[in-house]
């Protein structure tokens, strides 16, 4: 529909330079420049490397992302932009982009949470979220369990990783394998040729006295320091290392956890909806460990398409676009990057 | 011509906009707000009050000029990725300057002089100018004693700018007290030239002369603490 707000979204809060257009809940562009292939070398994102690479790829993203949408920054409504949680350096590229391209073109800014964006992308897919639902945010940077009772003014956080994120078990259990960075699609395709019953790693904070303290939070510390030892022992033996079975297996343990946790949130608090978003939710086991179990207690899963998962633009424009239908004030110009910004706080 | 002058590469967060005819460089409104922590939430605000104080809409602007810096990274992205941002939008040229000509250029007066800013790691970055204003050494990164033997060897007199007031006992040269920080209308009179004639805009490139904080790994690093 015409009168939806066309909205630009804008992320840099890692290694990804996002530019997305979207018209209401239509995708319209989502224009991505990568600089993961710089980091890979260091096994981690280097925030210097990334920031470097955001500002010399926003202006021929922002541009590839004009011309995929068809559209002038002169039509666009509103500029919405990650304020944060992220990297320092990476986001204040962003925020300062945004802010140019809203002071240059007369728009509104409005500078958003990464992770509320994470969950807005998927109506894009799905159309219009139910509220409440529950959300699980799994990526390299953050592993969360959200009510989101109404995604314009706030979420509540309901757990969250302890200690090591989702998608930084995937990445070290890679490392230890001999797979490259980022880990997540290797380990994802070393499994598919393993066994997943073939070695009992452990899972983390599901026994009963963790519960009680940790119901809906996560760690992977304990399962990646598992598969270090298991995997050391063996090479110690001079025996060959099962790749595909450990990878298998250790995607098996993180998969059950996500997935029992996410599904026991929706039931506690009655919720029919679950959203299931960020990078690891583009594993493959994890998309269909959470629809088999859902479908179990009449629950649905929401899971965007792979590209729509990991970090792009176009899950800041879907999230600026609910805001501005909800009729949010936008932020300020002298709205900072947020390197910590809470969950609570959906757009500054 | 209308242009909008920015710079972010030192503690000082600068936008002006200025006047540029055949007959020089005015400056119409200016904005400048030393605080080194803050370049992100203050450079924008600043180019809307300068825009307003001189009464102009951005799509009056005819050329952004930027500071290419040396400065410290994150900060000086700020300046560099608004110009770019706003030059896109207006379909404007960009031009960069370095930023310390934006205090050794107007500093200058007959003998050489040092400018220098602070690069923190107890370092600064530097240059030097000759009499009439042109950059004859660097600009580079270095500590202050390895700069007070350049500046030797290249016959300076006096030294300017916010690091050579740092480190005014190593370096051992007169201070002039202005410019602290590079000067808007400076750089605007060192782009006029080209913007004037209308010149084709450039990417603008920061001048960072460091590499990032980044060592790879020879080795796999082991996973278990
Ligand atoms: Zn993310």
């Amino acid at each position: 529909m015409a009168d939806e707000p066309l909205v630009l979204g804008i992320e840099t809060s890692c290694d990804e330079t996002g530019v997305g257009i979207v018209r209401g809940h239509t995708l319209l562009a989502d224009a991505l420049a990568s600089s993961v292939d710089e980091h890979a070398r260091f096994g981690g994102v280097v925030p210097e490397v990334a920031s470097r690479a955001h500002l010399e790829a926003i202006v021929p993203t922002m541009d590839r992302a004009l011309r995929e949408a068809g559209v002038t920054i002169a039509d666009i409504d509103a500029i919405a932009v990650t304020s944060g949680p992220g990297l320092a350096g990476a986001l204040l590229v962003g925020v300062a982009a945004a802010k140019g391209y809203a002071l240059a073109a007369e728009k509104p800014v409005y500078g958003v949470n990464h992770l509320a964006a994470h969950v807005a992308v998927d109506t894009l897919e799905h159309g219009p979220l139910p509220e409440p639902a529950i959300a699980m945010l799994v990526s390299g940077g953050h592993s969360s369990l959200l009510l989101v009772d109404d995604l314009a003014h706030g979420v509540t956080p309901l757990g969250a990783t302890i200690d090591d994120a989702a998608g930084e078990a995937f990445d070290k259990v890679a490392r230890l394998l001999g797979l490259p960075f980022p880990g997540g699609p290797h380990i994802d395709g070393q499994a598919r040729a393993g066994d997943p019953a073939a070695i009992a790693f452990p899972r983390g904070l599901t026994a009963p006295k963790d519960l009680a303290a940790h119901r809906y939070d996560f760690s992977f510390s304990g399962l990646k320091t598992a598969v270090a030892r298991w995997v050391e022992a063996r090479q110690r033996a001079g025996e060959p290392v099962p790749v595909a079975d450990v990878a298998a297996s250790f995607q098996e343990a993180v998969c059950d956890v996500l997935t029992a946790k996410a599904l026991d949130a929706c039931r506690a608090n009655g919720i029919g909806t679950l959203v299931v978003g960020g990078g690891v939710a583009a594993n493959s086991r994890l998309r269909a460990m959470a629809e088999h179990r859902a479908a179990k207690h009449g629950i649905r899963v929401r899971v965007p398409r792979p590209k729509l998962c990991t970090d792009n633009g176009a899950m800041v424009a879907a999230l600026g676009a609910h805001l501005v239908a909800a009729g949010v004030t936008p932020s300020r110009l002298d709205l900072p990057a947020d390197s910590a910004l809470p969950l609570t706080t959906v757009s500054v | 011509m209308l242009v909008l002058v920015v710079d972010s590469s030192t503690p000082a967060v600068t936008a002006a906009l200025v006047e540029v005819s055949a007959g020089g460089v005015a400056a119409r409104a200016q904005r400048c707000t030393v605080d080194a922590r803050a370049h992100g939430e203050l450079l924008a605000p600043q180019v809307e009050a300068v825009l307003a104080e001189g009464d102009v809409r951005p799509g009056d602007l005819a050329a952004i000029v930027a500071g290419l810096g040396p400065g410290p990274f994150t900060g000086l992205r700020v300046g560099l990725v608004t110009a770019a941002t706003m030059g896109q939008v207006l379909g404007v040229p960009t031009y960069g300057v370095c930023s310390l000509d934006g205090i050794g250029h107007p500093a200058a007066a007959g003998e050489p002089v040092l400018a220098a800013t602070d690069a923190r790691r107890r370092e600064v970055y530097w240059a030097v100018y000759d009499g009439a204003g042109q950059r004859i050494g660097g600009p580079e990164v270095a500590v202050p004693a390895l700069v007070a033997e350049r500046a030797r060897e290249l016959a300076v007199t006096a030294a300017v700018g916010d690091g050579a007031h740092r480190y005014a006992d190593v370096l051992g040269l007169p201070l002039r007290a202005e410019p602290r920080y590079p000067d808007a209308t400076a750089l605007a009179v060192l782009a006029a030239e080209r913007i004037r004639a209308g010149a084709p805009g450039e990417v603008l490139t920061p001048l960072y002369l460091r590499r990032p904080d980044a060592v790879a790994s020879a080795t796999r690093k082991p996973v278990l603490p």
